[in-house]
């Protein structure tokens, strides 16, 4: 409370030693992240269904993941004969890399010491450090489309396209998710959101002084909902996983990618994500490294190196929501999924960020108060009337339909075989693709599956 | 400048390890040819030939792109006048309110269009 962290102004003044330095720590702290995240989450899950889950590597199996990983590099890797070469390897590289970047602007802590130096515990920061993270998203949507792309396999492609197409339908709500965040804050660079959500006011009641909150997520709530709606849509995590729905695509985007070190990087990029949505919902609206309630009435908590263990619970409370989402949910349907983000987030939201740009205004000092609202009183008559009209049309639509299935019905009632059902039409289109590939001749002696 | 520079180290770092992985990959493990296993996975069957350069998709996923690129912008809009918005006071709210009624206009015709619908 009593230190509202680093600024802008902080940051650029590091010398390079440092700053690999803070590069290395957040690559490791990523990758240790990853290894102990699948093992939280496999151990978690587990709990939820009533099995114990992996307990043999290590102790509590811990080292699970490590194991897993070490097989995938013994692993044979696995180029099928049909891929675009270069797109197929280059996929995996640029999926990866945008994963670990847009970590580099998330505030870890307040400025600490480190050898001889005072530095934030935070990479870097922009100006325009928010648009960064979306940047990194929009790029790792690359990777999935190139890896479907490149894999030239029909499983492949399809999920390619249908994750392509989810990750950019949700990143709109996701991105006016945040403008709410930005009206407050008036700033777009991560280290200034934490340091405006360092303090609220305090509430007198009967001689008592409450501390009001003052994270975005009480003040902001509908764009928080929003956005925790969007991570998991953006992450393609449960219940949106439809890019790797099994039972339908195999494994998605990355069918082609054998269980070698290639899909290591997709499985990497794939829980990078989920630490960066959940970091980035943690700067946006939990007070970033800030120390919640009760212990930020201790006055050392926001100090020194104490931060990062605050921001580390946050984010192992942020993990441990997306797998009590995964063991709960079933996943959604392909259009369910996409009318929700088309139909129903934006249009909440665009209201929303009206909504709460009226009420910044109306708090805004030496402001005309009668004007707005009239002004909004005008906009929402005009919104009740637009509206009233469109269920009116909507209605009449409606009832028209019912009549004309209605009308079908009794039709297809007189005759069996009219709409051709139940005899399927004998015309159905052929399958003219492109002639199969000429067998690559080879001296190489085959070895028949299973006899190593 | 120096801003950027932290990002480009992570990148390096984060670039070295992908490609190092990637390209070690078929150095590690064993290799035993076998003519199916090269092929496409495609549960089994004699895989679909693909024509080169990827062939045809559904169109309704150009759709989305289309109107994924129409919104981003609006988004793009959005975020100066957020940052703005205490110094435009008053004439910023009606100025945002008057766009975002000129797109909702858009939005409420593509919906009318089906371009909303998925099947």
């Amino acid at each position: 409370m009593n230190n509202p962290g680093p600024t802008l102004s902080d940051f650029g003044h590091d010398p390079l030693w440092i700053t690999i330095i803070k590069a290395v720590a957040i690559f490791v702290f990523l990758m240790l992240g990853v290894l102990f995240g699948v093992w939280t989450e496999r151990k978690l899950i587990s709990r939820m269904q009533h099995r114990y889950g992996p307990n043999r590597a290590g102790k509590f199996g811990l080292l699970q993941s490590v194991a897993d990983g070490l097989k995938m590099g013994l692993k044979e890797d696995i180029m099928p004969r049909t891929v675009d070469k270069v797109i197929y390897l280059l996929a995996p590289v640029i999926i990866a890399v945008p994963a670990f970047l847009a970590f580099s602007v998330v505030p870890f802590g307040p400025m600490v010491w480190m050898f001889g130096h005072r530095t934030p515990l935070q990479l870097t920061d922009l100006p325009v450090a928010v648009l960064l993270v979306l940047a990194t998203a929009s790029i790792g949507v690359y990777g999935i489309v190139l890896a479907g792309w490149g894999s030239r396999s029909p499983y492949a492609v399809l999920g390619g396209l249908r994750s392509a197409a989810q990750v950019v339908s949700y990143e709109i709500a996701m991105g006016l998710s945040f403008v709410a965040v930005f009206l407050n804050a008036g700033t777009l660079s991560t280290s200034e959101i934490v340091a405006k959500q360092a303090g609220g006011g305090t509430w007198d009641i009967l001689g008592l002084h409450i501390p009001t909150p003052s994270w975005y997520v009480f003040s902001l709530i509908p764009s928080f909902l929003i956005y925790a709606v969007c991570m998991l849509g953006e992450t393609n995590r449960v219940p949106f996983d439809l890019p790797e729905g099994e039972g339908e695509l195999v494994g998605g985007f990355h069918t082609e990618y054998s269980s070698s070190l290639k899909f290591a990087m997709f499985m990497l990029a794939e829980y990078v994500n989920v630490f960066t949505v959940s970091a980035m919902a943690i700067t946006l609206f939990f007070g970033g490294w800030r120390a919640p309630w009760p212990i930020s009435l201790w006055d050392g908590a926001n100090t020194g190196w104490w931060p990062l263990l605050w921001f580390f619970a946050k984010l192992v409370i942020a993990f441990g929501f997306f797998v009590w989402v995964r063991a709960s949910l079933p996943r959604v349907r392909y259009d369910q999924l996409m009318a929700f983000g088309w139909k129903v987030l934006i249009p909440l939201n665009l209201v929303w960020i009206l909504l709460a740009a009226t009420f910044k205004a109306l708090r805004l000092p030496e402001t005309d108060r009668m004007g707005i609202m009239a002004f909004g009183a005008v906009v929402i008559i005009v919104a009740f009337v637009v509206w009233l009209r469109f269920d009116t049309v909507n209605q009449r639509r409606r009832e028209a339909r019912a009549a004309q299935v209605e009308e079908e019905f009794e039709q297809l009632r007189e005759e069996p075989a009219a709409g051709g059902f139940p005899v399927p039409a004998l015309d159905l289109p052929h399958y003219h693709g492109a002639v199969p590939a000429a067998r690559v001749p080879t001296d190489a002696k085959e070895v028949t599956s299973g006899s190593n | 400048m120096e801003l950027y520079v932290p990002i480009l180290v992570l990148a390096v770092l984060a670039a070295g390890f992908a490609v190092f992985s990637v390209g070690i990959a078929p150095f590690t493990g064993p290799k035993r040819w076998n003519r199916a296993k090269l092929d496409a996975y495609e549960c089994g069957i004699e895989p679909t030939p693909q024509p080169v350069g990827g062939g045809r998709f559904p169109l309704k996923y150009m759709i989305t792109a289309m109107l994924f690129i129409v919104f981003d912008i609006e988004i793009i809009f959005l975020y100066p006048w957020a940052v703005a918005f205490d110094r435009l006071g008053v004439f910023g709210l009606v100025e945002m309110v008057l766009f975002i009624v000129t797109v909702l206009v858009a939005y409420a015709y593509v919906w009318r269009r089906r371009g909303l619908d998925w099947d």
